[in-house]
């Protein structure tokens, strides 16, 4: 009977990334493209002849029916045709996955340094509540969340690149070239990244573990022969992990989109980069994809947090999902 | 020698001492009740015992186990206390650990008992002493009731074969039938095992039933200790008196004769839920109440009684409107409706007071603001109109206006729930609902409270629908009985003639779990 709760669970939960996927489509569609202003204008500028805009309008496809364009640019998306960038020339499908190929394995590293940072500085502190480590690791945390990451980014490339000279100062060397020069070159930008994560990743494990400390489960854990902190690690970490899995998701999805900054304080072609050019160039195919990729992710992520949610805690499956 | 031996203990807090100048003897194969309200210091007084007081307590005095004072070094402590003290606590669910199946839960307590057996002999005879089935050790603390859950709990503490056994509230968590089978079910297994006991309780019929020796706590302090018999069959303190008259509960007179013309009818009523499932994986239909009919009369007081799950709180949300019926309808006054219909103007004649005070009231809502909600049922009311009302409800329970502008925790549980009275009265209902409103009470309050509701009763005219499983209570304060099980209303009758001669099982087995009177 398990096993048809959880089949129902996954079934249901990707029903849900589908449809969010197609109401999010269907407003990134409108609001780009049925709103006041024509977009072959906006694209092309105020100068632009009208014999320009037709010519522009034509190759857009913008003379059909609102309703024929949505479904045509759905239609063509689920075949990997995002459509042609009009200022780079060149299909957004394949521009967006260059960019991700500097994005996603730096908000991986990002990821894996602020867990495998913040996580035990969180359960550190809520187990040393009260004493001289719990405030001083808080502190840390507060500082992290405080500094901007591309002035921490300045600061480690001051120390390991211009001082020590272990690591490149920035530029993207690509994975086909030599994947150990690539790994390097993300090295430091994931660091820069993965400061503030890490420090919100404590203060939220912490805060959890404290709150999992207080509960009954956990006097009995001790009442049946363990100490306070042995019953905190096998009973408590587990289900503090609960609510430290939809942070988790959040920032991961935050770290695809809000790497920009960071990018060029690194000269990394990163997808933050790439949308922040097509809007500056109006190149409103390449913002259109780039955004329904980045809900893609965004939602993605949300989905393997649910479904992760559905395997750690035995309590989903008896509920009405 | 004494098993456990306190000695002047006292525990502070902040400088406030919670347990003062305690002295305590248990001897072995003992069974040691300690009596006292919400706060008296007995659960600290338990806690002191296994080591396990939070660190903000300073402690002086003198706590020792078999002889010796508990181990400075908190590992030696911890094995010590898995060895040689099992304990049970109130709350069954949150007792145990939600993402660890039962009998994984158990056997962590086996290694750390460290005896030579291996932990798959042990698991299924422990589980068989508890009266649990093999195939819930494979279960979630979510998948058992909460009488399967304690009885988990007992076979943890359990494991170690322990000297000394502390239960702490086991049972006021859980429904009558359910606590009578647990307290039945430590009572044999502490003489099957020559155990000692310490049972904690604000019950003083459970600790009369259970316990040899008894002591009287109150603020902190030991009042009287002794034999049970000697204690309660002829207290010396004057606390002890009064904690054995509340215990009691006297039939409250009824002041008024009810009408016979019904206030409200509930006609053939249903709620139906579609369990979790899929096209032909999905589970029947769950009918929590099933074609249930009943009438209450202006001025009545009727009670549901049933055990946990029997649909009584469904049927309760559906008569106020928070639920609608799948099935059939009630009529109120002459208005027919199915739940969540119900009009405001109707709605307003109908109220609810829930079992516990401290989580029905929102923290961050000073009094005044709670009790003046269900007023926007009757429109715009002026601030003196609302004022006026909010003085009316008040002064009706006994406490004074000015109190309205604390907050929630400014209160004790007696003072919260008479301010939950108040707020079902502002709207000057006709009938309100009461949904156990005395179970999270202390014994001592509960009498106030029921008095309390009998007096506004003949005051205001109002009816009453009591849901609770407390037989006593029901006898002192009901006109009229209704027994459910299962959704269904299978026995019907005043108080008085349904406890003399109970016919249906159910009604049988409610009044066999009551345990005995005191004295």
């Amino acid at each position: 009977m398990g096993v048809t709760f959880l089949a129902l669970y996954f079934f249901r939960r990707f029903a849900g990334f589908a449809v969010t996927l197609f109401v999010a489509a269907l407003i990134i569609f409108l609001l780009l493209d049925l709103l006041p202003g024509d977009p072959a204008r906006f694209i092309l500028g105020i100068n632009a002849t009208p014999e320009a805009v037709a010519a522009l309008r034509d190759q857009m496809g913008l003379d059909a029916p609102a309703h024929e364009r949505f479904f045509g640019w759905i239609g063509g998306m689920l075949t990997g045709d995002f459509g042609i960038s009009t200022t780079q020339r060149l299909p957004v499908s394949q521009l967006i996955a260059e960019r991700m190929a500097v994005t996603l394995p730096l908000s991986l590293i990002a990821m894996v340094v602020s867990i495998a940072v913040g996580l035990p500085m969180g359960i550190l502190a809520a187990m040393r509540r009260g004493k001289a480590t719990d405030t001083a690791l808080m502190v840390l945390a507060q500082t992290g969340v405080a500094i901007p990451n591309f002035w921490f980014g300045m600061l480690l490339t001051l120390l390991f690149s211009v001082t020590l000279r272990w690591l490149p100062t920035g530029g993207f060397i690509p994975w086909d070239e030599d994947p150990g020069a690539t790994l390097r070159g993300l090295i430091l930008p994931g660091l820069a990244l993965a400061l503030p994560q890490a420090s919100i990743l404590a203060r939220v494990m912490r805060t959890a573990l404290v709150d999992i400390t207080e509960q009954d489960f956990i006097r009995t854990a001790r009442a049946k022969g363990l100490t306070k902190s042995e019953a905190i690690w096998r009973h408590g970490v587990r289900n503090a992990l609960l609510p430290v899995l939809t942070i988790l998701g959040l920032q991961f999805a935050y770290l695809i989109a809000g790497t920009i900054i960071v990018e060029n304080v690194f000269y990394l072609p990163g997808l933050g980069r790439l949308i922040f050019t097509a809007i500056s160039e109006r190149d409103l195919v390449l913002v259109r994809g780039a955004t329904i990729a980045l809900v893609l992710v965004t939602t993605l992520t949300m989905l393997v947090v649910d479904l992760t949610y559905a395997l750690v805690d035995p309590r989903l499956k008896g509920r009405d999902a | 020698m004494a098993l456990v031996e306190l000695a002047d203990l006292t525990i502070a807090f902040g400088g406030r001492p919670a347990v003062s100048g305690l002295s305590l003897r248990i001897e072995r194969g003992d069974r040691f009740g300690i009596i006292g309200e919400s706060g008296s210091g007995k659960s600290l007084t338990a806690l002191a015992i296994a080591g396990l007081l939070p660190e903000t307590a300073t402690v002086s005095g003198e706590v020792q186990f078999d002889g010796v004072p508990l181990p400075a070094d908190e590992r030696a402590l911890a094995r010590m206390r898995g060895k040689r003290i099992g304990m049970v606590f109130q709350e069954p669910m949150t007792a145990l650990n939600p993402l660890m199946r039962i009998g994984e839960q158990i056997e962590e307590a086996i290694a750390l008992a460290e005896l030579s057996e291996a932990a798959q002999t042990l698991l299924p005879g422990l589980l068989g002493e508890v009266g649990l089935e093999p195939g819930h050790a494979a279960r979630f603390p979510h998948q058992l009731s909460g009488g399967q859950r304690q009885r988990a709990m007992i076979a943890m503490a359990l494991v170690s074969q322990p000297e000394l056994m502390i239960a702490d509230e086991p049972t006021s968590a859980l429904d009558v039938i359910t606590q009578r089978t647990v307290l039945d079910l430590i009572t044999e297994i502490c003489t099957r095992r020559h155990m000692t006991l310490l049972f904690i309780s604000h019950d003083i019929r459970a600790v009369a039933a259970l316990c040899s020796r008894v002591g009287v706590m109150r603020a902190g302090k030991l009042v009287e200790q002794g034999d049970t018999e000697a204690v309660l069959g002829a207290p010396k303190a004057d606390y002890t008196r009064r904690l054995l008259a509340a215990s009691r509960m006297d039939r409250q007179a009824a002041l008024i004769k009810p009408h016979d013309r019904p206030l409200l009818a509930v006609k053939n009523l249903s709620r139906v839920y579609q369990q979790a499932g899929f096209w032909f994986w999905r589970n029947p239909p769950l009918r929590a109440v099933d074609e249930v009919s009943f009438e209450i009369g202006a001025g009545e007081c009727v009670a549901l009684v049933g055990p946990s799950g029997c649909g009584k709180t469904t049927l309760a949300r559906m008569i106020v409107g928070l639920d609608s019926a799948s099935e059939g309808h009630m009529v109120l006054d002459g208005s027919p409706y199915r739940g969540r219909d119900l009009p405001p103007l109707l709605r307003a004649g109908l109220s609810l007071v829930f079992q516990d005070p401290f989580s029905s009231f929102d923290p961050r809502m000073s009094m005044g603001d709670s009790l003046a909600e269900p007023l926007h049922l009757l429109g715009r009311l002026s601030g003196e109109e609302q004022a006026a009302r909010l003085r009316e409800a008040v002064e009706a329970v006994g406490l004074e206006t000015g109190m309205l502008k604390r907050y929630p925790h400014e209160f004790s549980g007696g003072q919260r729930q008479r301010l939950a009275i108040a707020r079902a009265l502002v709207t000057r209902p006709r009938l309100v609902v009461l949904d156990e409103p005395v179970s999270a009470l202390d014994v001592s309050l509960r009498g106030e409270v029921l008095h309390l509701l009998s007096r506004l009763r003949a005051e205001h005219g109002l009816s009453y629908l009591i849901i609770s499983h407390d037989l006593d209570m029901v006898a002192a304060m009901a006109d009229r009985v209704l027994v459910m099980e299962k959704g269904r209303i299978v026995e019907e009758g005043t108080p008085e003639h349904l406890f003399a001669a109970p016919q249906h099982r159910l009604t049988r087995a409610l009044m066999a779990a009551r345990l005995p009177d005191v004295a």
